[in-house]
């Protein structure tokens, strides 16, 4: 093997990569508050049988489940405009990974608030607590709490998917290293550093978001 | 490393038997002449310059050329289809009279053999709507621009593009076209056999030249020392410009005008 590894030719393209890590974060932290907002509300249509919203939620759940994050992210890009919504390729993204979490966190989510032991319910009811209040205070930050690990987790994976956005030519992070690469032709040393920089971005998410579940939710210093 | 020795040992079989075969007939019009026919190499697989057609037949651009330049001529013509790699071999060893293969010219060709006018545009350019006022890579400023990531277009239009031009770099080809005719951007850069492909399938978004940024137009083939052929060859040629029948084989193949100062 006689390859000579040339780093710096890479690093020539610095700006670049922190420019496409900087948006990859702003499109997943953007996609995991709505998301998970959305989960919540998708979530407690379908536990609770609201209709007709817990039919709609069922729907869209297995409509995104089951169909690949790429394809949607091109269904909404190039194929939205058709019917004359017309959206540049950031609302794409941030559309597409909102949608696309909002279904898997519906799940996520669904799966904690049914755990609750229905004598909890009773016992909020019993202290005259409203349905909201016994939501917001009883059901929801212990549904949250089971089900967090899980949660994390579908959020760094919708980090590492927002990969595919460099396909609508959204200049985040693997965007940046295909264009870097597609310069200097570096493609070992170029996706070294961006496979780096992905693996501590998903280790940073993690604990940031284990951080967030300790504090916010079970309220722990 | 392997493709390069095996290029240079083409050429050079090339060189060599080109000194051959300009002994072997002095004058090839004169024998096209007598033989009342003309052997053309013409392409087979390059699309829309020479395919094979429903009838098994060669069709294109070049096959037009080649039964043009016959009528002109007054003979038969016989198409030999030939491959990029051995199109100039087949005419240096005497197999064909002319090469018409969509060929460009460059320093190394024009060693081995000599090239007639320009019969059919090939370019990368900026391609956009009709009604775009873009004439120029500075009118690009402010505008959307999809190109094909990598690409030679990408390479070269990054060189002359104005600084707040917004280029968006694709995948591939694929998703160019289609985020031009999802109007996601307003131009586009890419070969004008893409765009005219393009415009053959679908008529939602037209894709008009605006202007060239890369241009290899194509010529005709011809052996070195044919002077009274290759004069032949070029007057038949300027005068298919001016009657209009190149500017057909160029709308029904290209999709597109004939470039004036082709």
């Amino acid at each position: 093997m006689s390859y000579v590894f040339d780093f710096p030719a890479v690093f020539e393209h610095t700006d670049a990569l922190l420019a496409g890590t900087g948006r990859t974060l702003a499109l997943t932290a953007i996609g995991a508050v709505i998301g998970i907002a959305l989960g919540i509300v998708g979530a407690v249509c379908r536990a609770w049988r609201l209709a007709p919203f817990d039919r709609l939620f069922a729907v869209y759940v297995e409509l995104i489940r089951n169909t690949p994050f790429l394809v949607q992210l091109f269904f909404i890009f190039f194929g939205l405009p058709a019917i004359g919504v017309q959206m540049n390729e950031w609302q794409a993204a941030i559309l597409a990974v909102i949608i696309n979490l909002g279904a898997y966190s519906t799940e996520i989510i669904r799966a904690g608030i049914e755990a609750t032991p229905k004598g909890q319910i009773e016992a909020a009811q019993s202290l005259a607590l409203n349905r909201l209040q016994t939501f917001r205070h009883v059901v929801l930050p212990p549904a949250l709490l089971k089900v967090w690990p899980a949660l994390c987790s579908q959020v760094v994976i919708v980090m590492l998917g927002t990969s595919v956005c460099s396909q609508i030519a959204a200049e985040e992070l693997t965007f940046a290293a295909n264009f870097i690469q597609s310069r200097n032709f570096r493609a070992f040393e170029t996706y070294f550093i961006v496979t780096a920089i992905y693996f501590l971005l998903a280790i940073g998410i993690r604990q940031l978001m284990m951080q967030i579940g300790r504090r916010l939710i079970a309220r722990r210093p | 490393m392997q493709k390069r020795t095996f290029l240079k040992a083409v050429l050079a079989t090339a060189v060599f038997s080109a000194g051959f075969s300009g002994l072997a007939h002095a004058d090839v019009l004169a024998n096209v002449q007598k033989a009342g026919v003309l052997r053309v190499a013409v392409p087979q697989d390059f699309p829309p310059f020479g395919t094979v057609g429903p009838d098994l037949k060669p069709r294109g651009y070049d096959i037009d050329v080649a039964n043009l330049i016959g009528r002109e001529l007054g003979v038969k013509v016989e198409l030999i289809p030939v491959s990029s790699t051995n199109r100039i071999p087949y005419l240096t060893t005497g197999k064909a009279d002319l090469v018409i293969s969509s060929l460009g010219k460059n320093p190394d060709r024009e060693k081995v053999i000599d090239f007639s006018i320009a019969y059919a545009p090939f370019f990368n350019g900026v391609f956009g709507p009709a009604d775009s006022t873009v004439k120029g890579a500075a009118d690009t400023a402010g505008k959307t621009l999809g190109v094909t990531r990598g690409s030679v277009e990408d390479l070269e239009f990054t060189k002359i593009a104005p600084p707040t031009v917004n280029i968006k770099r694709y995948e591939d080809n694929n998703a160019t076209i289609s985020a031009y005719l999802s109007g996601q951007v307003q131009l586009i850069a890419t070969g004008n056999v893409v765009a005219a492909a393009v415009n053959e399938r679908t008529k939602i978004r037209r894709l008009d030249t605006k202007f060239l940024i890369k241009n290899s137009p194509c010529y005709v083939g011809v052996n070195k020392g044919e002077a009274a052929l290759l004069a032949k060859v070029n007057e038949v040629i300027a005068k298919l410009k001016k009657n209009g029948d190149l500017n057909q084989v160029s709308q029904r193949w290209l999709q597109a005008p004939l470039p004036a100062d082709l």
